[in-house]
């Protein structure tokens, strides 16, 4: 794929930018002894509700969920904002959002005790940033800037 | 592009890929600025309110040292909850709890209760003068270890049909007193004259005068007693004890606790079994000291609704909010006290009000002790302990919030450090806990710290903690912490203002000659 030079820069910066969101996620969360991910799983609505409260009820996989959302957030960040083996950073991202969009689907009739800071019906910022990293899946920069660059070889 | 050129990583490829390397460094630098400033509001925070984050860990104390026998009067729900608290759930209550666990994996009331401490007790004496509760108490008292109705069961305790002959036995030595209200003095003193330690559901008694004979009777037998008031176990109930005497909260001026209930389970119009009549009622037996009436399922069913038995909101449902304070700020018995209210929504044929105000006055204390309830209206109030620098929510967590207005935190206020918005000081055990409540009454309990608490973080149930308090006591001759003291405290205050209401006139504490005038 062939960028102008304009193109490449801003979609850099939009990789940089959820990178750094991620990256400060997941380091709260790092840092606060009494995170856990039990309460937003216990408030999840919806069809799949089940399973993301079932998932809570897991003490076991409950540990496991908690760091995987740590340092997957952590890892996901710096993979965005430096570049390194960005695909599967990205992919990672869009399965975590997608988890946390449908565990609370802002769909017709469903109501949540977690606040949001927004108004929103089905589309949510969730999903925006999901589907924003698809498109980064679609349009990859990593080999050109990025860390990726020194690691892959080009053909 | 030539093939020499893309085989080696060349300048312009370094300084490519590693172009957004100052982006973490930038990030790098916000983090740290970011936390140097939550750690110096911290610190500074610290440095005032000094309050430590520790969560309560599990009593070392041993229980174990000798098995104690006990007796139960009054197997009803609150009873049977009570031998839940000691060790004994009727087989077919396991039975379900497995299967609820199956059904829902939030649902971890078996796992919790097989975790509760064997507190080396046996029951060996069980009195209910209604067939089907006696029943379900002798079932439960006998599964010493802890099966479903497949498993092995324990001894069955011998059945007794009034509690002077359970008191007689030999081979009890100590009991627990879950009748309704106007036993609850009556059962304590002759308990204490028998020389049986004593574990009596709240309100301690029903009219002023058994009051001072309760005190008197377990004083003179030297028996240990503990009122079942469970919130002195509650981890947040120590922290707000805590925050208040460091002085957090400034001068206390004013303290307001609340009921609020709108169920009919709630107001107390209990389910009436269909099979219960007068051939499975020893009526006689519950009358007792009360007023002659006829024989009435709804009376005996529902004696909660009816000043002949009961204490109304007063007794029942203040004396937990009193006591919660008195657990907290030593208040002692109210100087004065001032009540109204009414029957205004369960038109039942109930004497006992649904909606009541109550206020009492400490001037030597300089503050109000206010009191507001209502069984027809769920609108969400709590504890809350008013001073002039901080006020205080305390419930199963605590939350203390700087006041705007504040002489002590004037500086800090307005350098910023105290958000008067947010809480100075918050604490909410259990975090990582999974809560399965099933019925409203249930959520109003475990809201105001009354069904379960934490400790080493993990959920217990508070009465398992009380008991196990009062067990301790009796192997070791302490005090326990809801003593006979804390219960003249708390049914004086409880009796001033129920005898406020019905009189419709202040009435106050005569501290000197001890009482109510």
């Amino acid at each position: 794929m062939k960028y102008k030079n304009y193109q490449l820069f801003w979609l850099v910066v939009l990789r940089v930018t959820i990178g750094w969101h991620f990256l400060y996620e997941g380091m709260v969360k790092l840092i606060n002894p009494n995170w856990s991910s039990v309460g937003f799983l216990l408030d999840s609505e919806g069809f799949l509700s089940g399973v993301f409260k079932s998932m809570a009820a897991n003490a076991g996989l409950l540990q496991w969920i908690d760091w995987i959302n740590i340092w997957g957030l952590i890892a996901i960040g710096i993979g965005l904002i430096l570049g390194i083996f960005c695909r599967v950073a990205i992919s990672g991202g869009v399965l975590l959002l997608a988890m946390y969009y449908l565990s609370h689907p802002p769909f017709v009739g469903l109501s949540y005790a977690m606040p949001t800071e927004g108004s929103y019906l089905i589309v949510n910022k969730v999903l925006i940033e999901m589907i924003t990293m698809i498109v980064l899946l679609v349009f990859p920069t990593s080999k050109f800037i990025g860390v990726d660059r020194l690691i892959f070889s080009r053909k | 592009m030539s093939e020499e050129k893309n085989k080696n990583i060349n300048r312009r490829d370094v300084l490519k890929g590693l172009v957004t390397l100052p982006v973490a460094g930038a990030f790098a630098y916000s983090w740290y600025q970011k936390q140097k400033l939550t750690q110096m509001l911290k610190n500074a925070l610290n440095d005032e309110i000094n309050l430590d984050e520790e969560q309560l860990a599990f009593s070392a104390e041993s229980t174990n040292n000798k098995q104690l026998r006990l007796g139960i009067i009054g197997t009803g729900g609150r009873g049977r909850h009570l031998l839940m608290a000691a060790g004994f759930v009727h087989p077919e209550t396991i039975d379900d709890w497995k299967y609820w666990a199956k059904e829902n994996k939030t649902d971890k009331r078996y796992e919790e209760y097989m975790q509760q401490e064997d507190l080396n007790l046996v029951v060996t004496g069980v009195c209910d003068i209604y067939e089907n509760n006696a029943e379900k108490g002798l079932k439960a008292s006998a599964n010493s270890f802890r099966n479903g109705i497949e498993g092995k069961m324990g001894n069955t305790p011998t059945r007794y049909n009034n509690y002077q002959d359970l008191l007689a036995a030999d081979n009890i030595d100590a009991v627990i007193i879950a009748t309704p209200d106007h036993w609850h003095g009556t059962i304590t003193i002759a308990s204490a004259k028998a020389g049986k330690h004593v574990y009596c559901e709240k309100p301690m008694t029903w009219t002023v005068q058994e009051t001072y004979d309760v005190v008197n009777a377990v004083k003179d037998n030297n028996i240990v007693f503990q009122l079942g008031h469970q919130n002195r176990q509650t981890e947040s109930h120590f922290k707000a004890r805590q925050a208040y005497e460091k002085g957090l909260l400034g001068k206390v001026n004013l303290i307001e606790v609340t009921t609020n209930r709108n169920s009919p389970g709630g107001a107390w119009q209990y389910h009436i079994p269909e099979n219960a009549n007068s051939n499975n009622i020893d009526w006689n037996q519950f009358i007792g000291p009360a007023p002659w009436h006829d024989f009435s399922l709804e009376r005996f069913f529902r004696w909660r609704c009816w000043w002949d038995y009961s204490t109304g909101l007063s007794g029942d449902l203040f004396t937990h909010e009193f006591d919660a304070m008195n657990q907290i700020l030593d208040l002692g018995i109210a100087e004065s006290a001032m009540a109204s209210g009414g029957i205004y929504y369960y038109k039942d044929g109930r004497t006992v009000p649904d909606v009541l105000q109550m206020t009492f006055e400490y001037p030597s204390r300089d503050l109000s002790l206010l009191y507001s309830a209502s069984l027809a209206s769920n609108k969400k109030r709590g504890k809350t302990i008013m001073g002039h620098d901080a006020f205080m929510e305390v419930g199963g967590d605590l939350k203390l919030y700087a006041d705007p207005g504040s002489t002590k935190y004037k500086e800090k206020i307005e350098e910023g450090i105290i958000d008067p918005k947010l809480p100075l000081y918050s604490f909410t055990p259990g975090m990582k806990q999974v809560d399965a409540i099933t019925s409203p009454t249930e959520q109003y309990f475990a809201g105001r710290g009354l069904l379960y608490t934490y400790r080493g973080g993990k959920r217990v149930d508070t009465s398992h903690l009380h008991i196990k308090e009062w067990v301790n006591c009796i192997r070791t001759g302490k005090q326990p912490s809801c003593n006979v003291d804390q219960g003249f405290e708390e049914a004086m205050t409880a009796h001033m203002g129920t005898l406020s209401y019905h009189e419709n006139r202040k009435v106050f504490w005569d501290a000197d000659k001890q009482q109510i005038v």
